[in-house]
């Protein structure tokens, strides 16, 4: 019986193949990860090696600090209230672009560009679009006589937050209306006959045959756009820099500027921190919907 | 029947309407952008409360005198040649990396390879702004901070999980059908790994490039902590933060710059995008 | 109750014909089949009559009323039952069933009635609150014939409903399904691929091939008459035997083909020196596979004799016996076209 070369050994192999990655993540994210979490119990800077242990006094001072407390606020303001009006959009994009139209083409293009282009830069284009003085929206406002005042955007801790929101719809969308485009092109397409054929009307096939059974597919691209919301430093520090006076801070840019800025790492690993929870509910309860509804009821498996 | 055709023609301008204004809100930016670019600045400095002067056209012939300060009087030649070699280093590593895992994962794990190709996805979910806070301590610790080789070494941790996982994901539509029969034929795992797989994984392995690519041009967060000098910017850093000449933006340069840098990357995008939403969506709603 | 016209009906898809020239009449609540391979235009001509597919030119007019290409699927009067069911996965049978009614803005009241009735109707009852993939493909396939039944529809289109079945299954489905229709008298159009599916549930069956109507008949007239070879060698099981003769083809079905003495002596016969190269023992039959000498030379031509099990002769393979058809069992075609001639 000849023996099993070392070239056929599978797990031989497949560790070998596989093992700078694991190596890489674990030694540069999973450490690292652990390492934020334990600073954010140290009084740690960025430039001293100190490192002595305080317990919860980080936690405490942000959780007394009014500056936080609303940066926790606006994250969560910001990832949700974007997230909706991009659902909204990406659907009334992917029912555009299910039918066939001249230009769709060129239309694709044009709506993949938010999604295309560099954070920064995008944000750096949309200031110059808001800025209190030259904005392009406030002249079209004004002459198709919507507005009467002025809207200092940047300037207006409510409006400020508004505009991130725009903004951030805006960047997402495309990218949710993809997914959800994949989506609808994988439903089997005798269940959306059947609904033809039993009488249901355009609104009645979508809200009570399509969109519940894109429900996974809506789930996967809340998560992302989630994810990609409340994390994002970009759009918020260069719109605004967390200004006017603090009131438009979310968490990335509060734990930068607490703790890159001002070298109080424990204080800004703390604030991070916060990211964590949000991050794992949403995680949690969007896998959780992906699994629920199955697509399965159409194939015979048994007899 | 005319009512039933007339439903049909309101629905015909329905779509259409409704494409030309999610058009029109994705890409009026761009518009803007372009003709920030090339507007003489006596045709872009007029405040938005003149309603007078029409901003959205050329009241005033184009000019190129914005791309020629880009290009001549500021640093983001630089900035590009600095983007470009991190690019290049940080997709060899990727590549390197990732695809072996990805094939390693959807090939030789089986069950558990599946568990842990979802457990490496979920540190892609691990914030930037998160870890950024260790790194700090770590870049400087290994005296690299202000170096072009702190994002080099920092990137591959965004990109490799997300490649691996892509890798694995596009390998599972891959039939088994060609590596099995060259192992029937005489090869071993091993050489089937080195000859077969390579041709197979062809498209994935451009799909970790792209991503790759895109990914390294649109980071901010780890290039904002790590860098501070201006001749070590990157793109992305470079153009919103230092294209300033004391307190003033030069936005004409600005959105040139933005504009040269967007267009490239739209490309690619564009060409790319059927795969990227593959990879994308087998896993994450199959897995 | 609405008998279906259909007038010189084509639908291209390029350069494929899909459905190239078929005109038919289908009486009110005669059970019609369409019957052909893949490909033959079967399916799309069903889809044409749900309006699901929108036909390149010709007429369709059901129940009398002209169906234009604006009318849209629900305003025809018909039900459609997929080949994959097509239930509504995140609802449940009784929502499934009650789909339709719904649609149709039918006061609550009075859809929980039908629905309880549809499903007394195939006795599925008790799986009113479950969901579809709680259920088996025979008990799924219940669930789709009682949604479209539920809206007392003129017409029942089937789009190969027992395809998915096991074999075991199919045989008391289709039993059902046939008793079904007898009650309920509504126009159904079934489509399959299957002929001994056909032969058992159509009043008439349209056998099709590339697009066209090769035949249409009861299941006896389309048997024993068949209007050209296709039709001939489609229908049947095992198929008939063709051989040249000339410029013709001569065809007879295997249980025709029976050994000589099995004949009473002065029967009416045509023989052939029978070759036998093998032979299969079914249970109730013997299917002969063999060879005989072509007409005007020529290499032997492949012929199936299939014997009763009651028919007690030995058939010795490798070894050469005389057969025998009666003549009027002998169908005439011609060689070119394949079109029948006469017997």
């Amino acid at each position: 019986m000849k023996r099993r070369a070392l070239a056929d050994r599978a797990d031989v192999l497949g560790g070998v193949m596989l093992a700078p990655a694991l190596i890489y993540v674990t030694l540069l994210v999973g450490v690292p990860f652990l390492l934020a979490i334990l600073l954010s119990f140290s009084n740690a800077t960025a430039g001293s090696l100190r490192f002595e242990f305080v317990g919860l006094r980080n936690y405490g001072a942000i959780l007394r600090d009014p500056i936080f407390l609303r940066a926790l606020r606006n994250t969560a303001v910001v990832a949700i209230g974007s997230q909706i009006l991009v659902i909204a959009l990406a659907t009334a994009a992917a029912q555009v672009f299910r039918a066939t139209f001249r230009g769709k083409r060129f239309f694709r293009f044009v709506l993949l560009l938010p999604w295309a282009v560099p954070v920064s830069l995008a944000a750096i284009a949309w200031t110059w679009i808001f800025d209190s003085t030259f904005s392009v929206i406030n002249w079209t406002l004004k002459v198709s006589g919507l507005l009467h005042g002025w809207l200092y955007w940047l300037g207006d801790p409510t409006l400020a937050l508004f505009a991130i929101i725009i903004v951030q719809t805006w960047r997402i969308f495309p990218f949710a209306t993809v997914i959800v485009l994949a989506g609808m092109s994988s439903l089997p397409s005798e269940i959306l006959e059947a609904a033809v054929v039993d009488g249901a009307g355009f609104w009645r096939r979508l809200l009570q045959i399509e969109l519940p059974l894109l429900t996974p597919v809506f789930a996967v691209a809340v998560l992302f756009g989630v994810v990609y919301t409340a994390t994002d430093l970009g759009v918020v520090y260069i719109l605004t820099g967390g200004g006017p006076a603090n009131t438009t801070h979310v968490l990335p840019t509060l734990a930068f500027q607490r703790g890159i800025l001002g070298a109080d790492l424990g204080q800004g690993a703390a604030i991070a921190v916060f990211l964590l929870p949000f991050l794992v509910v949403v995680a949690v309860a969007m896998l959780r919907l992906a699994r629920q509804t199955e697509v399965g009821g159409a194939r015979d498996e048994s007899p | 029947m005319s009512r039933r055709k007339a439903r049909r023609i309101a629905k015909r301008v329905g779509l259409y309407a409704a494409a030309i204004g999610l058009v029109t809100f994705a890409g009026f930016p761009f518009y803007w952008m372009l003709i920030t670019a090339f507007k003489q600045n006596r045709d872009l400095y007029v405040g938005a409360s003149d309603t007078g002067h029409v901003p959205w056209i050329f009241n005033d012939p184009p000019t190129l005198e914005h791309v020629k300060l880009l290009f001549t009087q500021t640093e983001f030649p630089r900035w590009v040649l600095n983007t470009l070699l991190v690019v290049v280093v940080v997709v060899g590593i990727t590549v390197v990396v990732a695809v072996p895992a990805g094939y390693s994962l959807a090939r030789l794990a089986g069950q558990w390879g599946q568990r842990m190709g979802m457990g490496i996805f979920f540190t892609y979910l691990i914030p930037p702004t998160l870890l950024f806070v260790p790194f700090a301590r770590l870049v400087s610790l290994l005296h690299l901070q202000d170096s072009l080789w702190s994002l080099i070494l920092i990137y591959p941790t965004m990109t490799i999980p997300f490649c691996t996982w892509l890798v694995m994901g596009f390998l599972r539509s891959v039939p088994w059908d060609i590596e099995e029969q060259a192992m029937i034929d005489g090869y071993s795992r091993l050489a089937v790994i080195l000859k077969v797989a390579p041709r197979l994984i062809v498209p994935g392995i451009l799909t970790v490039v792209v991503f790759t690519f895109t990914l390294v041009l649109q980071e901010f967060v780890y290039a904002l902590t790590f860098i501070s000098s201006v001749d070590k910017m990157t793109v992305s850093l470079g153009v919103p933060i230092a294209l300033v000449r004391g307190d003033v933006y030069h936005w004409g340069a600005l959105m040139a710059a933005a504009l040269f840098t967007s267009i490239p990357l739209a490309i690619v995008y564009n060409a790319f995008i059927d795969r990227f939403i593959q990879g994308f969506t087998v896993g994450a709603v199959k897995g | 109750m609405a008998g279906i016209e259909i007038r010189n009906l084509r639908k291209h898809f390029g350069e494929l014909h899909a459905v190239d020239g078929v005109d038919l009449s289908i009486r009110d609540g005669e059970f019609l089949v369409l019957l052909g391979s893949s490909g033959s235009g079967k399916t799309t001509l069903l889809r044409m009559i749900a309006g699901l597919e929108q036909p390149t030119s010709g007429e369709i007019a059901i129940g009398g009323e002209r169906m234009d290409g604006d009318v849209p699927p629900r305003a025809r009067g018909i039900a459609m039952v997929f080949q994959s069911y097509a239930l509504y996965p995140h609802r449940t049978v009784f929502q499934n069933i009650a789909f339709p009614l719904e649609a149709n803005r039918t006061p609550r009241a009075q859809i929980t009635e039908k629905v309880r009735w549809a499903a007394d109707l195939f006795g599925i009852t008790r799986y009113l609150d479950r969901y579809p993939r709680q259920l088996s493909g025979g008990e799924r396939q219940r669930v789709a014939l009682c949604r479209a039944i539920v809206r007392d529809p003129h017409v029942f289109l089937l789009d190969e409903p027992l395809a998915n079945l096991d074999a075991k299954l199919r045989n008391t489905a289709r039993d059902d399904l046939k008793r079904l229709q007898r009650r309920i008298k509504t126009t159904t159009v079934y489509v399959t691929h299957d002929q001994v599916e056909a032969m058992g549930l159509g009043d008439r069956i349209v056998v099709m091939e590339h697009g066209r109507i090769r035949q249409v008949g009861t299941p006896r007239e389309v048997y024993e008459n068949p209007a050209d070879t296709f039709v001939a060698t489609f229908v049947g099981q095992p198929p008939m035997n063709l051989l040249n003769e000339g410029d013709t083809l001569i065809g007879f079905r295997p249980e025709h083909f029976l050994p000589r003495r099995v004949f009473g002596a002065d029967a009416d016969l045509r023989s052939f020196p029978f070759t036998v190269r093998r032979v299969e023992y079914l249970g109730s039959d013997r299917y002969v596979y063999g060879t005989v000498p072509a007409g005007g030379g020529g290499s032997d031509v492949a012929v199936i004799a299939e014997l009763p099990g009651n028919v007690a002769v030995e058939i010795p393979e490798g070894q050469t016996q005389e057969f025998a058809v009666p003549r009027r069992a002998v169908h005439v075609f011609d060689a070119e076209t394949g079109v029948r001639r006469g017997k």
